[in-house]
């Protein structure tokens, strides 16, 4: 459904991608492991159209969508929840779900159907949608940044490292989401740190390294040869 | 000895004069706010929308269809101007949107000197009437204006806030790298914003007009006046920018009991130097945390 | 043997024992309720090359920015050379020996490779003159093509900074910092955004540089730090997780652990 072919994508000069290579299939969860500065997140900012590629493809569902503005991606089907959370600190929360939810193409009935499954998986969000993002803790923010991504009703959901700075509770609640947006079919490309939780529930993953992809495999693999990830991951 | 009726009338002035500049001043502080843009030309589209202003009540002869049409027909020019001129220059140094828009301004009143010629043009008030302000005839019509600013400004921050699109503008302003990736048009949304405010400086130009002449260099004066007060209000700050158009032209008004108008423009300058040097976000933002 | 307390001139000596060219003493770094740094002590004895490494948001740029003089620290010591410099600002901590080279490059774009280097080797001789002619101060020119030499870009001196590939900008920050005549030379992930070549000539450069150096690095590429640091110290949260040679590390299950985040 996804498809980059040998993806170069730069910072100015600094050439952080040197031919991205991944795949993510319908329905999928796959993992995107790798140390800090690897390009993990270039990869997904690339994919969304943050950051344009200066060689490669992108493909989605058959279409070409290298390069293509971010604002279009997220109306075909792209969900993007970025590494720092970013959600809008000044719109209540109820406000940063509409951006979203409003969407000319979905009826009220539909909106009002979307919203409510939302706070089901989020009751903390209906306590405080009137309240301001930006008062949120930084584990509420990050439900927050992950459902208002949910208001796309995307096909695939670009996740960065959103175990990032959370407690161990609020981590195996961002695996049960992950689980949850798998059950509904949405498929889910998985920037992670955090290697328990992404072996755990990725179906395939691959390790990247300098800016290219150094392994590729079942997550089961992995699971049964943790040396692969040491010998990437580890120091 | 405090003259006290001169203070309440100069009271009165200043709160007139000082929503005018609000209605500038805010359109100009929102098209910063969100993208970054310095509008040198705004002055010149209050400017353009005050002669519209003449056409259109030459042609309609109501004012107040003159007033909506400047409206639209403004409104309209800046979104063109800034789909032409400035779209493509996102993302550039911002140094090239200030040229640009100063070049807009230079081509704006030109235009408006070779159009209508250097003689000023006259805006029939919609209405006479005075009451009476102590030794004074005061005209119905400037508190008509104030009320008048009052309610677009007004009419502005309910549709930000409550809009649909209003929290896409807002989203937009936080964060337009987010607001694109949750499937808003952020290039339409700056063009629209810019139509505003473009619309609101038009309105200005029209309510404005009765005051003083219409004539090509009416913007130069009030440009001035507006980035002072978006300073001093805090850059990109609509709130701020208001509270600080009516209390520079308070203090105008006030100093105009002692000194002369052209002198008592000092007053502004002072007050912006001392935001800049106490409180350079803005006096009227809250500290920044 | 160790230098005299207060000397300003210690000689680099590779792999002796004695006084550290650099020590901090329960160095901390506080932004709010945020600790940064956490009683970090560090000792790096001249010659050394010494990697610092950690996930992220360990402490590292702040490290460096308090050795830098960026940052102020909030408490401890940092003492270079046998001089507390803690609190003191950058000008006067590269006028005392310390040189860095930054993750995102500072050259300056719209000049040549050798007036780049040029700017920073004059800022070691003379007191300026307005009358003198810039290209009569032979002694810094020749300086620069040295260094310009050591870092293998002196057949591109005319070149426009701008014009150089990434790899050969990050070369030129290290010669610009080398130019400073520095007796510690901080690197601050230099091959970030590298290719794979480039990488490795970057690490056969700083292997060269060592010779009369005391180097710190910071780097995320394990390769990088493995090959090039005899000692690596990890940080984590903050705090010293461990400190060792490569293979020490590499045999340390908790920072295995905190890499890999079980």
């Amino acid at each position: 459904m996804l498809s980059l072919e040998g993806v170069h994508s730069h910072y100015g000069k600094s050439h952080i991608l040197h031919g991205v290579s991944i795949r993510v299939e319908r329905g999928e969860v796959v993992g995107l492991l790798g140390r800090n500065g690897v390009g993990k997140s270039t990869t997904l900012k690339t994919i969304m159209g943050l950051v344009r590629p200066s060689e490669g493809r992108i493909t989605f569902e058959g279409r070409d969508i290298t390069g293509q503005a971010p604002h279009r991606l997220a109306r075909i089907g792209l969900g993007y929840v970025p590494e720092d959370r970013r959600i809008f600190r000044l719109l209540t929360v109820l406000e940063n779900l509409r951006t979203g939810l409003d969407r000319p193409d979905v009826a009220e009935a539909r909106r009002t159907e979307l919203l409510e499954k939302v706070y089901a998986s989020f009751p903390v969000l209906r306590e405080r949608r009137n309240q301001a993002g930006g008062t949120l803790s930084g584990g509420e923010q990050q439900m927050l940044a992950i459902a208002r991504a949910m208001m796309l009703e995307p096909k695939i959901v670009l996740l960065d490292e959103p175990t990032e700075g959370l407690m161990p509770r609020m981590v195996s609640q961002i695996r049960e989401i992950i689980n949850v947006l798998h059950r509904d079919g949405v498929a889910i490309l998985l920037v992670e740190q955090n290697v328990p939780m992404t072996l755990e529930v990725c179906d395939r993953v691959y390790i990247m390294e300098k800016g290219t992809v150094r392994h590729h495999g079942p997550a089961a693999e992995l699971r049964r040869n943790p040396a692969i990830v040491h010998q990437y991951l580890g120091v | 000895m405090i003259p006290i009726d001169q203070i309440l009338i100069q009271a009165i002035n200043g709160i007139v004069s000082g929503m005018i500049l609000a209605l500038v001043a805010s359109g100009l502080t929102l098209i910063f706010g969100i993208m970054d843009v310095v509008n040198f030309a705004h002055g010149e589209l209050f400017m353009l929308g005050a002669y519209m202003g003449v056409i259109t009540l030459a042609t309609t002869g109501n004012f107040w269809l003159a007033l909506l049409l400047a409206c639209l027909i403004i409104g309209l020019l800046g979104a063109a101007l800034q789909v032409v001129a400035l779209r493509p220059l996102l993302g550039r140094d911002p140094l090239t949107t200030i040229l640009a828009t100063f070049g807009i301004s230079l081509v704006l009143q030109n235009y408006a000197l070779w159009q209508f010629g250097p003689v000023a043009r006259k805006i029939q008030e919609p209405f006479t009437g005075h009451f009476r302000l102590f030794h004074l005839d005061y005209p119905y019509y400037r508190i008509v204006i104030a009320v008048l600013s009052a309610a677009i400004i007004g009419g502005l921050y309910l549709f930000m806030k409550y809009g649909k699109y209003g929290i896409w503008i807002r989203a937009t302003t936080q964060d337009r790298v987010m607001a694109s990736a949750m499937g808003i048009p952020v290039p339409w949304v700056h063009t629209a914003v810019f139509a505003i405010g473009a619309a609101m400086a038009a309105a200005s130009g029209v309510l404005f007009g009765p005051l003083v002449g219409v004539n090509h260099a009416m913007g130069l004066d009030l440009i001035l006046r507006a980035f002072i007060v978006v300073v001093v209000g805090g850059m990109g700050n609509l709130g701020g920018s208001i509270l600080a158009a009516i209390f520079i032209s308070l203090l105008e008004a006030f100093a105009s009991i002692w000194v002369s108008p052209a002198q008592a423009v000092i007053v502004s300058f002072v007050v912006l130097i001392l935001t800049l040097l106490i409180r350079p976000t803005g006096l009227f933002v809250p500290t920044p945390k | 043997m160790t230098a005299p307390a207060g000397s300003a001139a210690a000689p680099a000596r590779a792999g002796r024992g004695g006084a550290p060219i650099l020590r901090t003493e329960g160095l901390t770094v506080r932004f709010g309720g945020l600790t940064a740094l956490s009683n970090v002590d560090i000792s790096v004895q001249p010659g050394e090359i010494r990697a610092i490494i950690g996930p992220n948001g360990a402490g590292k740029s702040t490290f460096f920015n308090c050795v830098t003089g960026v940052l102020r620290p909030t408490s401890g010591r940092i003492v270079f050379d046998g001089r507390d410099i803690a609190g003191l600002p950058p000008d006067q901590i590269s006028r005392l020996g310390i040189a860095r080279s930054y993750q995102i490059t500072n050259i300056l774009p719209g000049a040549t490779v050798l007036e780049n280097v040029r700017v920073a080797a004059q800022s070691r001789h003379h007191n300026w003159s307005l009358l003198r002619h810039h290209l009569a101060y032979t002694d810094v020119l020749d300086r620069a093509r040295e260094v310009l030499a050591s870092v293998g870009l002196v057949d591109k001196e005319d070149e426009l900074a701008a014009n150089l590939s990434h790899g050969e900008q990050r070369t030129l920050e290290i010669a610009i910092a080398l130019a400073t005549e520095p007796k510690l030379l901080c690197l601050d992930e230099p091959t970030a955004g590298m290719s794979v070549g480039e990488t490795h000539a970057t690490v056969e450069l700083v292997r060269r540089i060592a010779a009369n150096l005391t180097i710190l690095i910071v780097e995320h590429d394990m390769e990088v730090v493995m090959g090039l640091g005899r000692t690596i110290t990890v940080l984590h949260y903050g705090e010293v997780l461990a400190e060792g040679t490569p293979a020490d590390i590499q045999a340390n299950t908790r920072v295995q652990e905190v890499y890999l985040k079980t």
